[in-house]
Formats: structure tokens, sequence, C-alpha cells
């Protein structure tokens, strides 16, 4: 098992210090075959740890690696849990990175930093892994700054692009807002339970419920609510939940396999997952809760419309990133943490497949990323148009497919939830459903349908093989991920006890009383509204786009206000670029012009040699060069000397 | 028999003599090297009283010990002059401030 364990984790580091350090040396078959195999290796090894966990025995694997430092009752040691939850998990991460580390083959043929690129998505592989074997907080913090430093890495690979480095820099920035909330979160935990341990954690958090914390002097908090509302600012960061959402959409300058491994499958569900792991203090805190719920609810609504009006086609999907997000996060709000990570695990699929999919688009029409220069690909790319397509099904829950399970169980969890404001949320995530069907056949539609609208349409050819096979790859699970695992994860024993839900926020338990099987539900699904909205927000779509073309800017012209709130996003850029970061450079600069060129360089730096300089100017007067000067000096101080030594000895 | 003051008043006499003669000299290094020679000598002046009215001769011993180090010293001073004077061809004083700083 540990030897299981540490090839699943530490293969996909080997690839990435290999093909990094020696990228030149060997070449870049011999890289990508490295890493590919390396990942590939980790994805069946993590298969294999599957396979314990939930055998016949069903061992929850922990086990101490390393200890890193030891002082009084702390211990920090590096770790791994190995339970239901992180095995899930790490299948998930290293199928969908292998998927896309083939994928890149193709797709990163001719780019100059082929090596480089390998190396990066490895190292992401691997500090995502890192991040979900965790059994300690230190060692889930690490995971976090390692994908988040990785996704910087990556965002800025084209680093000659200045808005690529202005996305990673937005990204990074943006993220350390959420990292110091999260850090602030580990803080509390630490100071409440003294261990970063979760196993004791988790023991003495039920124990301490009602502790009080104060953080700054006269004020007493709920301790647990605070450190939940801090852990879950680090999660907005990481997953992109409004209003620290803004760098998500922007990071999508990076190249497209990027965005399917970093902004769609794997890192941004860090925070879900985090959410998730933690379930058991989440669960002492209602109003962290409700929080939660009220911030995923807000975001799967506001970001999914967001995506009607964007015309790149990796915004489109980036802003149903963000949406399908809200779902995972109101979900955990709403306790239903199993249904949360469900809807992860089918997101990842069809997701990864959908920016394949684009990615796949965007290469055969040299770098055209735009919607409404692309049109009637569905003739001349048949089976990326296909694999798209089943894509789009999964997203907008089509009957049967993976994403309708997921997300059909998660909104009639939110409907269940008994927390203020679960009645809005609930309705919100509908509406999701409505708005998330339209963009998604939009862009269907704008990039398959219709006639070709780039300059040569009938150049356009089908991607080569190690851009297709991942694509059909992928989308099989996106079809059928949801038949096979409702069973289990959403009603079963699937989590055990690596989820903890307080009795009393069951949602899924009481969902679960009325659910016999796969099919039996997909019949239930159509009394409930939810297929309905999806198929009328395909139709809207077709009749918007296919049907009568001039409709869309009819509206625009009619609902200017709307429309431009719309293009703005709500102005969270606007209020960031001219509100926080316009205030912030303003005290940067005050304190550069005070501080650094008055202060250290006036005063301190300069000031001191100005003052040396002037003291040594007068000294040298002193130095006369006439010997009886000096000798008069001498005596003069023997003088002193002995006057001294008679009046004070 | 001169009395113990009376000896010490010649000494500080002599050590005022010689402090002023290094301080007033402008012209010879030579002077100011006597002057130095003076004011040990004045020194000698007082261990030697001080070692008659005590009758301790441990005071003459030193006595022997200073002129034997002021011969020294001595020795080397003119040992340097004559180097100066090869160098500079001058011994004069108010010539000698290379040092200025």
């Amino acid at each position: 098992m540990k030897a299981l364990c540490l090839a699943v984790v530490f293969l996909p580091l080997a690839g990435a210090l290999l093909a990094g350090l020696g990228g030149r040396r060997l070449g870049t078959h011999a890289v990508h075959w490295l890493t590919s195999t390396a990942v590939g290796l980790s994805f069946l090894f993590s298969l294999g740890l599957c396979a314990r966990v939930f055998g016949a025995d069903g061992a929850i694997y922990r086990e101490t690696l390393y200890v890193w430092q030891q002082g009084g009752a702390l211990n920090l040691h590096i770790g791994f849990l190995i339970d239901p939850l992180s095995v899930t998990m790490t299948a998930v991460v290293t199928f969908v990175s292998w998927m896309v580390h083939i994928y890149s083959i193709g797709y990163m043929r001719d780019d100059p930093g082929y090596t480089r690129f390998f190396s990066y998505i490895s190292l992401f592989t691997f500090a995502m892994l890192m991040l979900v074997t965790a059994d300690n907080f230190l060692q889930l913090f690490f995971g976090w700054e390692g994908v988040g430093l990785v996704s910087y890495l990556l965002i800025g690979f084209w680093f000659r692009r200045s808005s690529a480095i202005f996305a990673n820099f937005k990204a990074f920035l943006v993220n350390r807002v959420g990292d110091l909330g999260f850090l602030l979160g580990i803080a509390g935990v630490l100071a409440v339970c003294g261990s970063l341990d979760y196993q004791e954690v988790f023991e003495l958090a039920p124990l301490n419920s009602e502790q009080l914390i104060s953080p700054w002097p006269g004020q007493q908090w709920h301790a647990w609510t605070l450190i939940c509302i801090c852990l879950f600012i680090g999660a907005m960061g990481k997953s992109a939940q409004a209003p620290l959402h803004v760098w998500l959409p922007d990071s999508m300058e990076g190249p497209t396999p990027i965005s399917a491994l970093i902004h769609a499958a794997t890192m941004v569900t860090a925070g879900i997952f985090m959410v998730a792991r933690l379930s058991p203090l989440f669960e002492l805190s209602e109003t962290a809760l409700t929080l939660v719920l009220a911030v995923g609810a807000f975001t799967a609504l506001s970001m999914g419309l967001l995506g009607v009006v964007q015309n790149d086609i990796k915004r489109v999907i980036a802003y149903s990133t963000l949406s399908q997000l809200g779902y995972m996060t109101a979900a955990l709000g709403a306790s239903a943490y199993a249904a949360s990570i469900f809807h992860l695990v089918t997101h990842a699929f069809f997701k990864a497949l959908l920016f394949l999919a684009a990615g796949s688009f965007i290469i055969a029409l040299h770098h055209e990323q735009d919607l409404r220069r692309m049109g009637g690909l569905r003739h001349s790319m048949p089976i990326t148009s296909f694999t798209m397509f089943i894509g789009a099904l999964a997203l907008i829950g089509f009957p049967a497919t993976s994403g309708f399970y997921s997300k059909d169980a998660l909104i009639e969890a939110v409907a269940l939830a008994r927390m203020p404001g679960a009645g809005v949320a609930a309705l919100a995530l509908q509406a999701g459903v409505f708005v998330t069907a339209l963009y998604t056949f939009r862009m269907l539609f704008l990039a398959c349908c219709g006639t070709g609208r780039m300059e040569h349409p009938e150049q356009v050819r089908e991607s080569p093989q190690s851009v297709r096979i991942p694509l059909l790859l992928l989308a099989v699970p996106a079809a059928v991920a949801g038949i096979g695992l409702i069973d289990g994860m959403l009603f079963g024993d699937y989590f055990r006890n690596s989820i903890h839900v307080a009795p009393e926020h069951d949602v899924l338990a009481e969902l679960g009383e009325s659910y016999h099987g796969p099919w039996s539900y997909l019949a239930h699904s159509f009394l409930t509204p939810t297929p309905y909205l999806a198929g009328a927000g395909v139709l809207v779509a077709w009749y918007c786009y296919l049907h009568r073309p001039q409709v869309p800017a009819l509206l625009a012209r009619h609902l200017r206000l709307l429309h431009r709130l719309l293009l703005h996003k709500y102005g969270f850029d606007l209020f960031y670029e001219r509100g926080v970061t316009a205030c912030g450079r303003g005290i940067a600069g005050l304190l550069w012009r005070l501080g650094d060129e008055r202060l250290i360089d006036g005063v301190v730096v300069n000031g001191s040699a100005r003052f040396v300089q002037k003291l040594s100017r007068n000294l040298r007067l002193l130095q006369s060069g006439y010997l009886y000067h000096y000798a008069f000096s001498m005596i003069l101080g023997l003088l002193a000397l002995l006057l001294g030594l008679i009046f004070f000895a | 028999m001169p009395e113990l003051l009376d000896v010490l008043g010649l000494a500080a006499l002599l050590f005022c003599i010689s402090v002023a003669g290094i301080f007033l000299n402008r012209k010879n290094l030579l002077i100011l090297l006597m002057c130095i020679e003076l004011m040990l000598l004045s020194v000698n002046l007082n261990f030697v009283a001080f070692s008659h009215y005590h009758g301790d001769l441990h005071g003459q011993v030193f006595v022997i010990f200073v002129l034997t180090v002021a011969a020294a010293e001595i020795a080397i001073g003119l040992a340097i002059l004559v180097l100066l004077f090869r160098k500079r061809a001058t011994i004069n004083v108010d010539n000698l401030d290379s040092m200025r700083g």
C-alpha cells in the first residue's frame, strides 16, 4: 500500500524533474513518452489504490512518511491519508492529467517550450496529488500553494504575450487573497486544537464545538464559524467563487490543454475538495454553511449568464466552469458533500472534454478562438464535433448523461436544505440550468453548425490522432459515469467516514429514501422542472443562433443596460482595477516615495553616508602633518589621562 | 643638601622647558629630539630624588633602564633623521608636513 501511494504521488514528480532538468538532452520525443508514461502509471496505480480501498477489507490507509518538525505538542509531518475521498480524487486527477498529456503531444507539437510544458503539467499533477492525499493541513497547504505556483507558470506559459503575463499575475494575486484566508483558517485550527493532523483535529473539534475565539481584543466569536469562513475564503480563491473568480476567465491565456487540466478539471476543484475533506469542521457552523450556500448559488447563476455574451470559445467554457463550481459550492453549503464531489467527478470528465474539443477546433483553425469566425465545423471535424456534443449534453444535464445525475441530485439536495435562503438558492440553481443550456448550445451551434465563417472553410482538417484519442476516451465517462457512480457515490456507503454529515443536515439521506436505482431516478426527474428548463435553453439557443441569427443583436439593442452589465462582467474587474488595485497602487506609491525614497534611501542609506562624509571632512582638518601638533595632542591626552586618574580613581 | 621639593621643582622646570621646546621649535628636528631627551632626563631626576629621599635603590635602577631606552631611542631617532635629511635635504620642521590630511 505504501509503495503504491508513493508511486502514485511521486511518479509525476519524477517525470516533471526529468523533463524539466534534462529535457533538452532527452529530446522532445523522450520527454513526452516519459511524462505521459509516468502519469499513466500513476493513474493505473491509483486504480490499484481504489481497488484496495473499495475492496473487501475496505482499508483506510494512513501513514506518516517523514516528520518534518517537532516542537512541544506540535508535530509537522508529511503523510498520506488514503480513504474513499482521496482515491476518488487521485483517480480523477491522474486520469484527466493523463488524457491532457496525450492530447498535448499533438496540440503543442511545434511549440518552442515543448519540454517545459510537459514538465509543468507533470509538476502540476504532483502538486494536486500531494493536496488530495494529504493527511494534515500543512501538506494540504503545500499542495495548495504548489498548484497555485504551477498555474501561475502555466497561465504565463507564452510569456512573450503581455496579456498572458497580466493574466498570470492577476491569478497569482487573487489567489494570494484567498490563500491569506486559508492560512488564517489553518492558524485558527492550530490555535483551537493545537494540532494540524486531520484525525486529531476531527476528533477534538466536536468536543470544542462551542469554543469562542477573539480575533481582536474585546471581541468573542464562535471559533469554528470564523475558522470555516477563513478556510472557505481560501476555497473561494482557488475554486474561483464570486467575488474572487476574476482570475479564471483571464487564465484562458494559457495553452488550451492547461485550461482543461487546471482550470476545469482539477485545480479549481481543490477548494471543493478541501471543504468536503474538512466536512467535520464545516458541520459545526451553520453560519459558515449558509455563507457557502449563498456564494455558490450566486456564482452558479451570475457567472452562467456571463457565458451567454462571450465570443471567445474558451471564455464561454471558462464561465461555464465558474458556474458549475458554483453548483458544487452550493451543494457543499447544503451539506450534500457527496453530491458535490459527484458533480466534481462528472464535471472533470465533461469539462476536460469540452476544453480539449475546443482546443481541437482552435488548433485546426490556426489559433482562432472567436466563435464569430467558426461555424460548420461538424462537417470538417466530425469526431471533435461529436465529442463536444457529448460534453455539451453532459454539461446541460441531458437525461442519462453523467451531468444529469450529478446536477439533478445536487439541485434536489439544495432544495431540501433547511438553512435560511436555501429556497432562493435552489431557484437560482434551477434558473442556472436554463442558462447553462443556453450558453452551451449557443457555443455548439456557433462552432459546429451553420455556415463556416472562417477565411478558408475548405482547408479545415480534423486534428491529429493524439488529439482525437483523449477526446474519445473522455467522452465515454462523460456520457456514462453518472449511471455507474450514482448508486454508490450519492446514496451508498461510498465515502464511509471520510465525509461527515451531521444527522440534522443530511439532505442526501432524505433524498435517498425515495431513490430506487438510476433508471427510476431518470423517470422521476421528468416530474421536476430541470430537464424542461434545459430543453428550453437548447430551444432558445437554436432559435436565437441558428433559426433567427438577428435576434441576439436585437435583444442587445433593446436591453442595452443588461447587455452592458453582462459585457462588463458586473463590474467586478472594473471594481478591482479602479478600486482595489488603484488604492493599493496609491498606498504603494506613497510608501515608495515616503518610506523608500525619503526614509530608507534619503535618511538611512544616503543620509548615513553623507553624515560620515561631513564628519570626516571636518576631522581631516585635525591632521595638520606637523610633528609638534601631534606631540602636543599626545601630551594633552596624557595630561587628561593623568588628571582623570587623579580625580576619578 | 637640597630639599626634595627643590629637586622636584627643578625637574618640573626642566620638563616644562622641554615641552615648550617641542611646541615652540619650528626650525630644527634635532632640537625636537633633544627636547624629548631632556624630558626623559627630568623624569630621571624625579626618580633619583625620590630614591634618595626614601632610601630605596629601586628608583635608581629604573633610571638606568630609562637611560638605556633613551639611548636606544635617540639612536633610532638620529638614524631616521639622517635618512630624512638624505631624502628631503632639510630637517626644518615646518617643511615636514606631508602627512597633512
